[in-house]
């Protein structure tokens, strides 16, 4: 691999229902070690452009490359023919997601949430499970909370437990859908600072957010997404100090007069 | 001869009676389990012949009486060289009956688990059986105890049936104690308290496991 | 064994074995009917009792509810049918077979009623009263009327219980369905035939109560109190 080309390379991507488009043909690259957030009204597409990332979502058109491999497809000749289930969740192992809802196993404690993904998927011993898992909870700051169930832990230390399942496979790329949306206000923050202790590690990030002032912050590439469409991309300081586009404009007043 | 004197004399063969009920209870039990499960998975697939033949399956066992199965599987089969003692015909009847009332509880329960669940275990890279047995399984019989349980009564009740192709239960044994000894009113009473006695402790112990309302 | 012979006896006694099955089927549905008729009543003032403010109801409903559950049906029969005869109160058997459906069903009912108009939203009674209705009336013009729709699918479903159930009544000599059936094949031993016909003459009258439950259960996800 390159350095030069882009870890996860989106070409022409489309998503259609019967009733309507919800993708019209995406263009997009990023880079290793990029930060990129997806902004946009609710029904712009944004999440669904996440989750076509790791194939939780079929496009009806277009590719997702995953460092220079097509997810979700193969290259059989000259055609396209549809992944096998075990290769596309090969695939899946190296993206780690973070979900609005968190999608904690209820019946797993913390540390067996963070430890199953690597004795199952990665056929870890369960005791080198063990070792990392706790690093990993004491990373994002609840290593005392290892053998809680998921329902005695608040919403921002479920999303931080999801956080260290995600990074337990290793991945070179993760995708955040909102983390912090289904969160109480006063909880937001202590995931926000794990994202930014990610992203001053070097982690490649695309995150679909509300959060402005944290987009801004961390992000090396803002897209603003509206209808399917990309409207305006660029570094935050344009989209967010000098917006080219009057759609971009209007979403960012919108959200500044509450 | 008085209630208290008709049970000292008969409390042994009515409980011995009664081993056999629960016997053939759990026989038909495993059965249901093992087939039902089988069933929900064909189920789940929404489409294509197994689906369709599935459907039909439990349609038919459950819009037929059970009388009428047991009937056509000791009877009807022995008419066309197929027998099976009363025992093994109540045990395969049962147990083809709650197959079918099994494997609506196990679908709709494995369709409970919250999708976002699957989501999460397909995201760190989990295949299609590995999720169902590690994540949504797990999760799919929590929910479906309470009516498994439900279920495991009303195959306990229904052995009763089972009495009137001869099979051993207590039923079986009432009527024939009933004939032995002329009462009938004071023998069924005593038979129904028994079941009463075994029943409603497990019907209360399904209410304590149902998820709080 | 089907062989050439035994097929044209069939066909010969074809039309006197339909006839008599459809006489049973008929026996059946009213069997049925009668039966869900004193459940649903019985059911339903048992479904009351259960809500009642006062302890000594509330546990009479209970305990009913307990007893005639946890005993098999066919138990139920025989007490009343075979055990009431010995000791001089002789039912004919289609009362006792009424009879013991019914008090059996009203225990169910009786449950599915009360969880029925325990699922209608507390909200709705309480902006009743807020308008100035009386507990009485809300109950019977805004309760009740919720508690209806959402009572309908497992109502549904008892009542095709209640149909396979008639036809233990075969066993207490009443002349339904199940009970024509074995003695069509004690006289002419077409066992299997028989038997299959009856299985799909109750699934005839079945699957269309099981349609019906079905449309209920889509229909009745609840207009959801705002």
């Amino acid at each position: 691999m390159s350095s030069t080309e882009p870890l996860v390379r989106i070409a022409s991507l489309t998503k259609a229902y019967e009733s309507h488009v919800v993708l019209k043909g995406i263009d997009l690259e990023v880079k290793v070690g990029e930060k990129l957030s997806l902004i946009g009204p609710s029904g712009s597409g944004k999440t669904t452009l996440l989750r076509c990332i790791n194939h939780l979502e079929r496009p009806t058109g277009g590719h997702v490359f995953i460092d220079g491999q097509p997810i979700g497809v193969k290259r059989r000749n000259d055609a396209y023919v549809p992944m096998t289930s075990t290769e596309l969740a090969r695939m899946r192992a190296s993206i780690g997601m973070v979900f609005q809802r968190f999608n904690l196993f209820p019946h797993l404690t913390a540390i067996q949430n963070v430890m199953i993904g690597q004795v199952k998927v990665l056929k870890r011993p369960r005791a080198e499970a063990h070792d990392v898992a706790m690093g990993l909870l004491r990373k994002v700051g609840i290593g005392e909370k290892a053998d809680s169930f998921p329902d005695k832990l608040s919403g921002g230390q479920q999303q931080r437990v999801a956080i260290a399942r995600a990074l337990a496979m290793h991945p070179k790329l993760m995708l955040f859908d909102e983390a912090t949306s289904a969160l109480d206000p006063e909880l937001v923050g202590e995931v926000l600072s794990v994202m930014r202790q990610l992203a001053a590690e070097g982690m490649t990030m695309i995150i679909v957010t509300h959060e402005m002032r944290f987009a801004e912050s961390v992000s090396d590439q803002v897209v603003f997404m509206a209808d399917g469409e990309i409207v305006e991309k660029g570094p935050p300081q344009q989209i967010f100090r000098a917006p080219q586009m009057e759609r971009t404009r209007a979403f960012l007043r919108a959200i500044h007069d509450h | 001869m008085g209630v208290l004197e008709l049970w000292t004399e008969i409390w042994p063969e009515l409980l011995d009676a009664l081993l056999a009920s629960l016997k053939l209870a759990l026989g038909a039990l495993a059965l249901g389990l093992a087939l039902g499960l089988l069933l929900a998975l064909a189920r789940l697939r929404g489409q294509g012949p197994l689906w369709r033949a599935t459907g039909i399956y439990i349609e038919v066992f459950r819009g037929t009486p059970a009388l009428i199965q047991l009937f056509i599987i000791y009877f009807g089969l022995a008419a066309v060289g197929i027998t099976f003692s009363s025992l093994q015909a109540a045990i395969i009847g049962l147990g083809l009956n709650a197959a079918a009332y099994l494997a609506e509880i196990f679908r709709a329960g494995i369709q409970a688990v919250p999708r976002g669940q699957s989501e999460a275990a397909l995201a760190i890279g989990m295949n299609r059986t590995q999720v169902m047995a590690w994540i949504v399984l797990p999760q799919a019989a929590r929910i479906v105890l309470a009516p498994v349980g439900n279920v495991a009564i009303s195959l306990l009740k229904d052995t009763s049936v089972a009495s009137l192709i001869a099979a051993p239960d207590l039923m079986l044994r009432a009527q024939d104690l009933s004939s032995q000894y002329f009462q009938p009113l004071q023998i069924y009473l005593i038979a129904g308290g028994i079941y009463f006695l075994v029943c409603f402790p497990l019907s209360w112990l399904v209410r304590a496991v149902e998820p709080k309302r | 064994m089907t062989d050439a012979a035994s097929l044209s006896r069939l066909a010969a006694l074809l039309p006197d074995i339909l006839r008599t099955l459809l006489w049973g089927a008929g026996a059946t549905l009213m069997l049925t009917a009668a039966s869900f008729a004193l459940a649903a009543t019985l059911g339903f003032v048992l479904a009351l009792m259960r809500r009642s403010d006062w302890l000594p109801v509330r546990a009479v409903a209970r305990a009913y509810l307990e007893l005639f559950r946890n005993v098999p049906i066919l138990t139920q029969l025989f007490i009343l049918y075979f055990g009431l005869a010995r000791i001089g109160i002789t039912l004919p058997a289609t009362v006792a077979a009424i009879l013991g459906f019914g008090l059996n069903g009203a225990a169910i009912l009786s449950e599915v009623f009360r969880s029925s108009i325990n699922a209608v939203d507390r909200g709705q009674h309480e902006a009743a009263l807020a308008i100035g209705m009386t507990p009485g009336r809300s109950f019977r013009s805004i309760i009740l009327p919720q508690a209806f729709p959402i009572a309908l699918p497992s109502t549904g479903s008892f009542l095709i219980g209640l149909l396979k159930d008639t036809s233990l009544a075969s066993a207490a000599a009443v002349p339904e369905l199940a009970f024509r059936a074995r003695m069509l094949v004690s006289e002419t031993y077409l066992t299997t035939e028989i038997y299959l016909t009856v299985a799909v003459i109750y699934l005839f009258l079945s699957l269309p109560i099981a349609r019906f439950v079905r449309w209920a259960e889509r229909r009745s996800v609840p207009h959801r109190a705002t």
